[in-house]
């Protein structure tokens, strides 16, 4: 046992006035609570109490756990409430697990994104359920008037060895609803674990095969419209007017009317999108009614000129302005290349670059680019919205709810008190669901129309209207000295609308003379996270270069990275290294031992790649192989760092997915534009992977330590661009350095 | 507007729609079945995958006038309790990341194995190609299917 300090606020504690007789008895929602796994029934208490806002124990013994974070498929759902469940010490097959509604006042962080889920919160997880436990103890000590010391605790049952006493946790949760909340736990050592690192089921699987209603799309409420919007055709364009004479005709069509998503004098933060800010809303009874009436709707959009608007975020209010003009991929990469022509921002610079440089016995330089990215979640845009006089009910699906509820009191100037972000599970995110401006609109024509509304986006509208991955493009240069040792770097990278570049990433820290520019074209085209962002294009590029370094060096590409690392650890070069370069050359040393790097290669054409990103370490090795004229990934060996794995096989399915997914965004994924439109909407024009294309197998491995966890949802995805490029180089003799790999081998 | 007598899950379900009103809408607006999903309405995803007279068919670009008095089956009829051979295989394998997808592609194995009980690796890519999933879940699915084979 270790000794904690307990990490929620005190707000996660506050409690509700104690019912005589007992603690605190709640109604339940049966509806959003589901049992883990799908052979265990449990039976709903008679009586719940909470000992805190994360945790309800039955008179039975059954405990159910608030999951507080938005669940997009990364399985918080289930590791999270994992966590809490450890530390109260209970059997994981009497527990169930509900999805929290946004409470600010009782849950901390609740967000999706930058893979921080359970990095920020596994003290405070660690110390709820142990808090519990101490508190379920202190009340069996007193009833049983024997020291609290000598009380244990194994699955969900309370013990005193010396008096033989023995007790569920059901027949202590009302008394211990009533102890004051400890302010020191004893902690778990993580040798003692038996439910975190033993791979539990997805808590909602059972309702996911059986296709209950667990998405925002599936809303469904009594006296509920239908409303879909009309939005520009293309970035740089705003509305002109509209005639809704005829599509108001149309069968099941309630209103048509066009309103603004914020109000003029609004200071946007991070997550509000600066595009489209006016649209026209077509209301009726069903999808397929607004869908056919917006077809009917004559609506003429107008270029805009320059405009400014305030931004509010981490670095204060700025003005913001945004370009007009239609902009096409074609112009994107003229600019791009005369903005890396130019000199850029000088954002890291160690030793003397410029001179080691001149002194090289060899300069390798190379340059790549990848195009804009759609997030294509299978999910299509949606949120529902009930905005009456006194009260404001959203619900749907959201990575960050605080940002839902913030935007929406602001445009309808009613105070966040009064307006309820319920969350949904959402289908797929992958960053676009952190941006919200649809539930913002939902919550206007709610208001417009005074009815509840589920908004709803066709597939091509919830591309059009795309919050996407930037383009980018990068340079690197690297000089060896006689004896191969590499003894400069530079790192020039920028994109449209902004650079990806992380100037204190490896291989900074192993080269003594370093520089890192960065540079930005302007452009009215929204962008924001998207897996990894940034990280999800300059990852795989330094990945795919020092392999051309290595090639150069005539050294083996793992070994040379391996040399850089015991550099970086044994004389690192620069005060801020964003890295540990031995748990890096760890993920690199596994994945070489698993994949049985060079033994035996023969046959096999074989690429590695590494990366270090939100906190995690990944490397893999992938094998391709030509099948009917095409390159085929037969094989991934994944390894990872990312400390102490909660949910084994639930980390394995997002390694799994990242590699997949990864694949297809290098071969495939590609979104350009012409005037301003995007030139692909939907899975007929957006080449998305399929199962032909995926991995024939994938084996993922992880490094065993105790160190606090962190997060899988992105770290695996960058390097894989990266091991598949050197393995395609491997199998045509081509470089691949421009996204879609597919297209260059066209 | 036109009636329809439509037979779903081994019920009679009457709608009043426009002929030309895809099943997918019919199905998740009119009868309150949400489990057939919506994902691009131009069958490129199968998301909306049901079964009718047990073949597999986008109920996104099925319309309504165009049933009939077939068997219409979507996720909530597959089985009575959830326990379909490629249900349990799917929670067996723990296939789901958000889950949106796999009724579309539970359904369209189940349509698989009804015709062809042990489908080979290529046979098994074949089947299931339309079917996307954005997490990357396409190695478990293959593996689940391969149990549900096997069951």
């Amino acid at each position: 046992m270790t000794t904690a300090k307990i990490q929620f606020g005190r707000r996660s504690f506050i409690k509700s006035t104690v019912l005589a007789g007992g603690g605190l008895m709640l109604g339940f929602n049966l509806l959003a609570s589901c049992k883990p796994g799908s052979a265990n029934e449990l039976e709903i208490p008679d009586e719940w109490f909470e000992i805190n806002a994360y945790l309800k124990i039955g008179e039975n013994g059954v405990v159910s756990i608030m999951s507080k974070n938005p669940e997009f498929g990364q399985g918080v759902m289930t590791s999270m409430p994992m966590v809490i469940a450890e530390e109260l010490d209970v059997d994981w097959k009497n527990v169930m697990v509900e999805q929290a509604p946004f409470d600010a006042a009782r849950f901390e962080r609740q967000f999706t994104g930058g893979s921080q889920a359970l990095r920020s919160s596994w003290q405070m997880l660690r110390t709820t359920g142990a808090a519990a436990r101490q508190m379920l103890r202190e009340a069996a000590a007193k009833a049983w008037d024997v020291p609290v010391a000598e009380i244990t605790t194994a699955a969900g049952m309370l013990q005193h060895t010396g008096s033989g006493k023995k007790a569920g946790y059901g027949e202590f949760a009302s008394a211990a609803a009533q102890i004051p909340v400890p302010t020191e736990v004893e902690l778990k050592e993580p040798k003692d674990f038996t439910i975190v690192g033993k791979s539990k089921k997805n808590v909602n699987g059972k309702d996911i095969v059986t296709g209950k209603p667990l998405f925002g799309l599936d809303v469904e409420k009594e006296g509920m419209l239908i409303a879909t919007v009309a939005i520009p055709p293309a970035f740089g364009m705003k509305l002109k007017s509209f005639d809704a004479t005829e599509a108001k005709t149309m069968p099941g069509i309630k209103d048509i009317f066009s309103f603004k998503s914020y109000n003029d004098d609004y200071e946007q933060n991070m997550f509000d999108t600066n595009a489209f800010t006016e649209l026209v809303a077509i209301v009726g009874n069903s999808t397929w009614e607004v869908m056919n009436a917006k077809l009917m709707l004559n609506v003429e959009w107008e270029p805009f000129s320059d405009y400014q608007y305030t931004a509010g975020g981490f670095r204060g209010s700025q003005e913001v302005t945004v370009p007009a003009g239609l902009e096409s991929t074609a112009d994107h990469m003229v600019k791009m290349k005369e903005a890396a022509a130019k000199p850029g921002n000088i954002v890291r610079k160690d030793g003397n670059p410029d001179e080691a440089f001149k002194n090289a016995a060899k300069v390798i330089e190379s340059t790549y680019t990848a195009p804009f990215l759609g997030h294509f979640m299978m999910e299509p845009i949606n949120f529902y919205a009930d905005v009456t006089e006194d009260m404001v009910t959203v619900i749907g699906p959201s990575q960050a709810p605080e940002f839902v509820e913030g935007t929406i009191s602001a445009r309808l100037g009613i105070p966040r008190e009064k307006i309820d972000v319920q969350i949904t599970r959402m289908g797929g995110g992958f960053g676009r669901r952190a941006y919200n401006h649809y539930a913002t609109e939902a919550a206007v024509i709610s208001q417009q129309v005074k009815a509840p509304v589920k908004l709803v986006y066709s597939r091509e509208d919830t591309t059009r209207f795309g919050v996407f991955r930037p383009a980018y493009y990068v340079t690197f240069r690297a000089g060896l000295d006689a004896n191969n040792n590499m003894i400069a770097f530079h790192v020039k990278a920028g994109g449209v609308p902004e650079s990806p570049l992380h100037a204190n990433r490896f291989p900074a820290g192993a080269v003594d003379n370093y520089l890192a520019e960065a540079w930005t074209v302007d452009s009215n085209i929204t962008i924001g996270a998207f897996r990894a962002p940034g990280s999800n294009f300059i990852g795989p590029a330094e990945q795919l270069f020092l392999d051309e370094v290595a090639e150069a060096a005539g050294k083996d590409p793992i070994q040379f990275r391996l040399d850089l690392f015991k550099k970086a650890q044994e004389n690192p070069v620069g005060e801020r290294n964003d890295y540990d370069a031995a748990r890096y050359a760890g993920v690199l040393e596994l994945v070489r031992e698993k994949s049985g790097w060079g033994q035996n290669d023969s046959g096999r054409k074989r690429g590695v790649a590494a990366y270090f990103c939100h906190n995690s370490y990944a490397a893999h090795v992938v094998d391709v192989v030509m099948e009917n004229g095409k390159p085929r990934v037969e094989n991934v060996v994944s390894a990872m760092d990312c400390g102490i794995v909660v949910n084994p096989d639930a980390a394995v399915n997002m390694v799994e997915g990242a590699v997949v997914d990864g694949i297809g965004c290098a071969m495939y994924g590609e979104i350009t534009f012409t005037d301003g439109a995007p030139d692909m909407d939907n899975f007929d024009s957006y080449r998305m992977i399929r199962y032909n294309e995926a991995p024939k197998k994938i084996d993922v491995h992880f490094v065993q330590n105790e160190i606090a966890p962190t997060g899988l949802g992105e770290p695996p995805f960058p390097p894989i661009f990266a091991a598949l490029g050197n393995a395609l180089y491997k199998l045509t003799g081509d470089r691949y350095y421009h996204q879609p790999f597919n297209k260059e081998d066209s | 507007m036109a009636q329809f007598n439509l037979r779903i899950n081994g019920k009679q379900h009457q709608v009043d729609v426009d002929p030309s009103t895809p099943l997918l809408w019919v199905l998740r607006d009119h009868l309150k079945m949400k489990g057939t999903k919506y994902g691009c309405g131009v069958a490129q995803c199968g998301s909306c995958t049901i079964h009718l007279d047990g073949q597999a068919v986008r109920s996104c670009i099925t319309f309504v006038d165009s049933v009939g008095d077939k068997e219409i089956t979507t996720i909530e009829g597959l089985s009575e309790n959830g326990d379909h051979p490629v249900q349990q295989a799917w929670l067996e394998h723990d296939v789901a990341q958000c889950g949106y997808c796999q009724p579309g592609q539970i359904m369209q194995a189940a349509a698989l194995l009804k015709e062809n009980p042990h489908p080979s690796d290529e046979e098994i890519e074949e089947a299931m190609s339309g079917n996307i999933c954005r997490c990357g879940t396409y190695t478990r699915i293959k593996q689940a299917i391969k149990t549900a084979s096997n069951s």
